[in-house]
């Protein structure tokens, strides 16, 4: 098993930060040994008993203001094979909807003495701010339109999984890029271990700073999928649209939609990745969700095993409290 | 820093181990063997080569990682975790004949972690240990089934094993505190 992506860095043995707040903040070699503790964590989840005691003891909560069900699904699956206490809260039934700041609901469960929170909120930025007010370790599981590294993360592991390496492929983002936290994950996380990322999408849809960050942005499909190794599609977030990005979702699926014909640009062994829930016949034709290239139910299932292996790595604390 | 087995006599005991396995086992029959990362994998694969030698047949071998089943694992404050590495046992356990090969048997921590998951993976017939140095000072209960060298040792001391595949040389070497 190779520690390292494509260089002759040495491997990182720990994550430096008590947290996981964005792809940011991590370096290739922290980011190379999630991936690599992530394949040990795959192998407990082909086991008759898929459960070890690593996170005995450990008090794990998920807070999600927004809602999912994959990624909270996937947390806590991945909380309970690791034998941790998990417990889930979701906005709408908690006092939140009395009124309660973010902060002061977060104080209120640290009084229970939680080693973990995983958060997921609609406003950006959101982990950092428990991240300061909080001595449990703080997961972000999607702040608004910033970052959602897990995501990120799972995704990397994926594409690994398949073509042994991520420098120097050519990765497709198209979709909602405006809205889209994974997109920004997604961009920083490839960049950083040497991927060419291309996204795409209408003009009204892409991010100002987008070009900023190392990736070649173009609003033609056919030019981002050309000998594209892997197409990653994103959702067209319709929930987080106020105003009209484009005329009609067939205009959007005529001129940016995944079909076969456009995917035939593509490599012969091109990744097709969702991050979901999809809009089938809008960003992606079913007959490409379901085909021989699409890896989505992969991804879905490496979740697990990357959550394991950010929870494991996060458990222990980070170094420079050791003192306390 | 002396040398308290090297290559030659390193090669003799496993296979001396390995007629000893056949013999109280009356054969390879139902035999599976597991070893313990990193230097008991390499072990259990010379041995697997060995009762294949003796018996003409392959007896499956995998790999175990007890990382996640250590005592210790989150008993320090804080700190960065151990790595962790993949588990591999390819075949069923159930009713099979196990034998769990380590390099060194020391605390009987290890061996403790060890049989905890294997017992994740199924109901074995029985567990046998073999291990290359038992060096004493057992803090649990347990003992070895087949043992290359007994190694009367301070707790001040250490013992390395060195193997080729992961080390570039075989030999057993015995060290003072504080390093050679």
């Amino acid at each position: 098993m190779s520690a390292v992506e494509g260089g002759n860095v040495l491997p990182a043995t720990a994550l430096r930060g008590k947290d996981l707040l964005g792809v940011s903040e991590l370096t290739p070699e922290e980011i190379s040994l999630v991936l690599d503790t992530a394949e040990a964590m795959k192998e407990i989840g082909s086991r008759p008993i898929k459960k070890v005691p690593a996170l005995r003891g450990k008090t794990v909560v998920n807070l999600f203001f927004e809602p999912s069900t994959r990624t909270r699904t996937s947390f806590e699956i991945a909380e309970k094979r690791l034998s941790a206490d998990t417990l889930s809260i979701a906005a709408g039934t908690s006092s939140v909807v009395k009124g309660e700041t973010l902060v002061d609901t977060v104080r209120t469960l640290e009084a229970m003495q939680p080693d973990m929170i995983v958060v997921r909120h609609a406003s950006s930025g959101a982990a950092h701010l428990l991240s300061r007010t909080c001595r449990s370790a703080v997961i972000n599981a999607g702040d608004g339109t910033h970052e959602h590294p897990t995501q990120a993360l799972l995704d990397a592991f994926t594409i690994r999984e398949h073509k042994a390496r991520l420098s120097n492929l050519k990765v497709a983002i198209i979709g909602d890029l405006l809205h889209s936290r994974v997109l920004r994950s997604n961009v920083l996380l490839l960049t950083k271990m040497g991927a060419r990322v291309w996204a795409c999408g209408p003009p009204t849809l892409v991010p100002v700073d987008l070009p900023g960050l190392g990736v070649q942005v173009t609003h033609h499909v056919e030019e981002a999928v050309r000998d594209a190794d892997v197409v990653m599609l994103l959702r067209i977030q319709l929930e987080r649209m106020e105003g009209a990005f484009f005329p009609s979702l067939r205009e959007y699926f005529r001129l940016f939609g995944m079909t076969s014909a456009r995917l035939a640009l593509a490599r012969p062994d091109v990744l097709v990745m969702h991050p979901g829930p999809m809009n089938r016949g809008v960003e992606i034709a079913s007959d490409v969700a379901d085909g021989p290239n699409s890896v989505i139910l992969e991804q879905v299932a490496n979740g697990v095993a990357v959550r394991m292996a950010v929870l494991y790595l996060l458990a222990g604390g980070a170094e420079h409290e050791a003192v306390v | 820093m002396p040398v308290v087995m090297d290559a030659d006599r390193i090669s003799r005991t496993l296979t001396r181990i390995a007629h000893e396995i056949v013999e109280r086992n009356k054969g390879v029959e139902n035999l599976a063997i597991v070893g313990v990362r990193t230097r008991g994998v390499h072990i259990a694969r010379r041995l697997a080569r060995s009762l294949a030698e003796i018996a003409g047949r392959e007896v499956p071998t995998g790999a175990l990682d007890i990382t996640l089943y250590r005592d210790d694992l989150m008993r320090h404050a804080v700190g960065p975790q151990p790595l962790v590495r993949r588990t591999e046992i390819p075949f069923t356990i159930d009713d099979r004949r196990i034998l769990l090969v380590d390099d060194v048997l020391y605390t009987g921590r290890t061996t403790r972690a060890a049989l905890d998951a294997l017992i994740d993976f199924g109901r074995p017939k029985s567990i046998q240990l073999v291990v290359l140095v038992d060096r004493g000072h057992r803090e649990l209960p347990i003992k070895a089934d087949y043992v290359g060298k007994n190694l009367p040792t301070s707790s001040g001391e250490s013992v390395q094993v060195r193997l080729m595949e992961s080390d570039g040389e075989d030999a057993v070497v015995l060290e003072r505190e504080g390093g050679a």
